[in-house]
């Protein structure tokens, strides 16, 4: 259908809109503010995310019984896939405010212009979930990663903060420098920058033999490894682990999950939408390199996470295997890979956060980011031992969890295809994580601690622990959590 | 005060409940309503531990003594109910009975909640549930930390172990099979001895090893079962698709490929050799009630899963596996064998009480492998049997390591001498179960081994043959076992040794119980499934 005008636009695009004025409010706002009372900023982000969330509610029912609008004269893409990705990503924002609001790490009288800077990664990531163009593409990209540098510096006192920003910005400008060379070959070849024009005319000229596909898989490369840096998948990972336990750990639970959410978005958007016609698939063999990419990001994230004492770095490397199950559901691309892989985002999402929250409780109330800080926590704080044992093996993906079920969608999906090896792999994958998380549940069950003292949490904690709990148990159980990610793809 | 009151209004609640069900027995007996209360038994059966444990949860912790009583009730149940499905089963019937569902469950893979029953998991269904108040009782005193928590994870396993025996969906199957797994894992690493924590990983990640394996071949099949829409993961119409020529799920290559993957899944919690090296530290490790539960139970699922599972749906998987050795045997005989042999050299070596029961629950495992490979009426009726008995002798023998243990504070075999004089009865009742372990006629063990060794004679008579010295060895071990622990001059540092007193007579006495009247009367249970075995037999012949 028609794009529309950059007028008619801006009604389906007042999500984007009003994560501008709330992020631009914060700032003001701390200006007005006296020392020490940045929760207020915290607080109006947090309406601000709520009233963002309604916005995409009403985007969602102006789309009614249409597949997609295109915004901005196909610039930006409004459809259930974008709006799937938006709700994500938004509740990822909210849990890291709260989380951010109970971490004492923050100094509190630069929290303001931190809960800004927040609200605009996540306008990235919008944007980054919905572009449907090159320059789009990048340009979402790039606003994710400059802020996302920021927040990961966030703690000017602490040296290993400031080498996290800086090694992020390293690898950030080379991966891309890279991903721009890659997107202008593809603009280059095909004279357009709308990713559904260009899949056509690529496949057009693929036959012709005007362009060869060397060419073509050469510029797909380029691009991947921009991507590949978003979802931290082998070899462009090496910058996340440092990253991760340099940040704030909120910041860190956040880029585990928001961040790597927005890079499937993009993935998907781009490979699946824009390249799964066939004729491309057979003249380049990428499902191969997507699925060797993808066992070694799991191989490598799990093995790399096996000696880890810290238990910010272990959920680190954690997060690299889970990428890596991730992208076996983008290796294939058909729709229940893509399916499997939105469902397993929406487990990921409640189990990963809700370890990193554990992972901030800890941290304030003991004190410590290593395993051993664990000790003896079934005595000390059973509530929050006990989920943390659910978020563990969940992730791991034993039955009856969420993460099970997760791992279950995705690796039918696998075998679907015949690729049995891939799934071999993801399987041996998950007993090897079974012994890195039961060490975290060693220390907290098995473990007698030194200190015997209970730790108290107050009432709101553990109601935002049981948000994560929750779903972490129910999800597999419930129907509409699979047919969710069905309408997301129509 | 209100805790006991809370106790009070449970018991004054179960009871009628109790009553009332007889009474439901006899009312519906013609009535349509039967129908609905007979398909909701099974599932009350399942999930009454689940409930007792959210019940012993609300519980305070400081009251140890209502929180066993409450577990005691909620194990007791099950016990009950299993003795309701024991005696109102249909023996002559074929196919399963109580069969509820298939109730939707998760729609999009056409996941079903459906649970039935036939001849092999009723008797394993009692078999669980008898054993469940039996650890129960003999975690009374013996547990000192922790008992709220442990309780409620006993009562998880517990619904783990039903629901495994029941499901006839296997995804539901898969998934109580799991369900075990965390709070074994706790069970050992908690409240196990003092290299829990690597023994209980040690479980857990052969255990995980085997069932991911496990489900890659489940995914597969359920991926070659029909069309995307037709899908389906229902033990039932999977088993008659497998057979069906022609289709998918029957081609050749394709069952011996799923056959290895279910196959290594339950290898290793039979544990078949050489998957075993988990058990021996398991078993040494883990309190005295979750190793009968252990060798009881949770073995059992490995043979169960073998039974309903490798030999139902991939008969052509199976029979590849069973050719090729001629009459020499088979290579799953092969298996049996080699269990049976190393099991029992291993426990000859032993010096320690429990490792050596460990060791010949291996060999006795044996005999069900061998039996199984048999895939005749005689072995696969005597592996049954087996499976039963092993899970009655076996917790018996635990029972009483667990006795001398709480008393001596070691196992050490040759750390005793004597003890006859001094424990009359305790040693009265472990000649009792080392005769019965080591196939003395008159006895259950016998049966189920004779049987076993019978159906494979049948086959392969020179493994067979060989078999035996796992017996001879057996009867060594034991013997000797008994000569160094009670008889001799009394070691004087075990002068003043208490007999074994009434809570641990009242564990072993049904289960002493059962190896005399199965010994004499094993009809009592082959019965029961004698027409499930004739089932699987010509499931089998088909693919002959």
């Amino acid at each position: 259908m028609q794009p529309l005008s950059n007028i008619e636009s801006i009604l389906y695009f007042s999500p984007e809109i009003l994560l501008v004025i709330f992020a631009t409010a914060g700032i003001i706002l701390d200006l007005f503010l006296k020392n020490r009372e940045s929760e207020k900023v915290a607080y109006l982000s947090l309406v601000g995310v709520g009233c963002v969330l309604v916005a995409v509610l009403f985007t969602h029912a102006s789309l009614g019984a249409k597949e997609s609008i295109s915004l901005f004269l196909g610039m930006v893409r409004l459809d259930r896939f974008a709006i799937f990705f938006k709700v994500i990503l938004l509740l990822a924002t909210a849990a890291t405010i709260l989380f951010s609001l109970r971490s004492e790490e923050l100094d509190a009288r630069l929290k303001g212009e931190y809960y800004a800077l927040l609200l605009a990664v996540t306008l990235g990531m919008f944007l980054m979930a919905s572009s449907t163009n090159l320059l789009m593409i990048f340009i979402s990209l790039e606003t994710v990663s400059l802020t996302s540098y920021i927040l990961a510096g966030f703690l000017t006192h602490n040296p290993r903060s400031s080498e996290a920003a800086f090694k992020y910005i390293t690898y950030g400008a080379v991966a891309s420098g890279t991903m721009l060379f890659g997107l202008s070959l593809l603009f280059g070849m095909t004279g357009t920058g709308d990713v559904g024009q260009i899949s056509t005319r690529l496949a057009e000229m693929l036959s012709t033999g005007e362009v060869s596909p060397l060419a073509v898989l050469i510029s797909i490369t380029f691009i991947l490894a921009g991507v590949g840096y978003k979802i931290a998948s082998v070899p462009f990972h090496m910058w996340s682990p440092d990253v991760y336990e340099g940040a704030p750990i909120p910041i860190t639970a956040f880029l585990s999950v928001a961040s790597k959410s927005a890079g499937f978005a993009l993935f998907i958007r781009f490979f699946y939408t824009g390249f799964s016609n066939s004729a491309l698939m057979q003249s380049v063999d990428w499902t191969l390199m997507l699925a060797i990419v993808s066992a070694l990001t799991m191989t490598v994230g799990n093995f790399a996470a096996l000696p880890q004492r810290n238990v910010k770095r272990l959920l680190a490397y954690s997060s690299i295997a889970h990428g890596g199950y991730l992208l076996m559901g983008g290796v294939l691309l058909t729709s229940e890979g893509i399916g499997a892989i939105l469902f397993y985002l929406v487990v990921y999402l409640f189990m990963n956060l809700g370890a990193f929250y554990v992972v901030v409780l800890i941290a304030n109330e003991v004190g410590s980011e290593m395993v051993e800080g664990y000790r003896g926590l079934s005595v000390r704080a059973p509530l929050v031992a006990g989920a943390m044992a659910i978020f563990l093996f969940s992730l791991t993906g034993i039955p009856p969890f969420a993460g099970f079920f997760g791992k279950w969608v995705l690796f039918a999906a696998v075998i679907d295809k015949g690729l049995y090896w891939l799934a071999f792999v993801g399987l041996l994958n998950s007993v090897v994580s079974l012994y890195y998380y039961a060490r975290i549940v060693k220390a907290m069950y098995l473990e007698t601690p030194e200190e015997t003292e209970t730790v108290s949490f107050s009432t709101g904690t553990f109601a935002l622990l049981s948000v994560f709990v929750v779903p972490t148990i129910l999800i597999g159980f419930l129907n509409i959590f699979y047919t969710f990610s069905n309408i997301a793809l129509q | 005060m209100r805790a006991e009151l809370l106790y009070r209004i449970q018991i004054q609640q179960i009871l009628p409940g109790i009553v009332t069900h007889f009474q439901c027995v006899g009312q519906y007996r013609q009535n349509p309503a039967r129908k609905v209360y007979k398909k909701m038994l099974l599932s009350l059966m399942i999930f009454v531990p689940l409930l007792g444990m959210i019940a012993v949860l609300l519980l305070p912790r400081e009251s140890e003594e209502l929180i066993k009583r409450v577990t005691l009730a909620f194990t007791l149940i099950p016990l009950v109910l299993a003795v309701v499905l024991f005696i109102s089963y249909d023996r002559s019937a074929a196919g399963t009975q109580y069969v509820q569902g298939p109730v939707p469950w998760i729609e999009a893979f056409n996941i079903q909640y459906h649970i039935g029953i036939d001849g092999l998991s009723v008797t394993l269904l009692l078999l669980t549930a008898l054993l469940g108040p039996i650890c129960v009782i003999a975690s009374w005193r013996n547990i000192e930390k922790g008992i709220k928590a442990y309780m409620a994870l006993f009562l998880l396993l517990e619904t783990g172990m039903l629901g495994f025996f029941a499901a006839l969906d296997l995804f539901l199957f898969y998934v109580f099979f799991e369900l075990t797994l965390l709070p074994m894992y706790f069970l050992i690493g908690v409240w196990g001895g003092p290299r829990r924590e690597y023994a209980a990983i040690k479980f857990f990640l052969y255990t995980l090893f085997g069932s991911v394996l496990m489900l890659v071949a489940m995914i597969a099949v359920y991926l070659n079962s029909g069309t995307p829409d037709a899908r389906t993961f229902d033990i039932p119409t999977l088993v008659a698709l497998a057979s069906t020529e022609g289709h998918a799920l029957a081609n050749l290559d394709f069952q011996i490929w799923v056959f290895l993957g279910f196959f290594i899944g339950f290898a290793v919690k039979v544990p078949i050799f050489p998957f075993h090296t988990w058990l021996p530290d398991a078993h040494v490790e883990a309190p005295t009630a979750i190793s009968v539960i252990l060798a009881g139970v949770l073995l059992k699922m490995g043979t169960y899963g073998l039974v309903r599972i490798n030999m139902a749906m991939f008969p052509q998987g199976l029979d590849f596996f069973c050719n090729g050795l001629g009459t020499w045997g088979n290579s799953l005989a092969l298996l049996g064998f080699i269990n049976i042999v190393y099991g029992s050299f291993c426990a000859l070596a032993q010096t320690d009480f429990k490792k050596l029961v460990a060791y010949s629950s291996i060999g006795h495992m044996g005999f069900v492998i061998l039996g199984l490979s048999a895939r005749n009426s005689a072995g696969i009726t005597g592996a049954i049997l087996q499976m039963f008995n092993h899970g009655v002798i076996s917790a018996m023998l635990f029972l009483l390591v667990g006795v001398i243990y709480d008393r001596a504070h070691h196992r050490e075999i040759n750390g005793f001498g004597g003890l006859g004089s001094r424990m009359p009865i305790y040693t009265g009742i472990t000649t009792l179960a080392f005769m019965a372990s080591l196939g003395l006629p008159g006895l259950s063990g016998f049966v189920g081994e004779a049987l076993s060794l019978l159906g494979a004679y049948d086959k392969f008579k020179m493994l067979t043959v060989l078999s035996t010295i796992g017996i001879v060895v057996g009867a060594a071990y034991f013997l000797w076992t008994l000569q160094r622990v009670f008889l001799g001059t009394l070691n004087p540092k075990y002068e003043s040794l208490p007999e074994i007193n009434g809570r641990e007579i009242l564990t072993l006495v049904p289960l002493g119980i059962l190896t005399i009247v199965l010994g004499v009367w094993p009809s009592f249970a082959i019965d029961m499934f004698s027409e499930s075995v004739s089932n699987l037999l010509d499931t089998l012949q088909v693919s002959l």
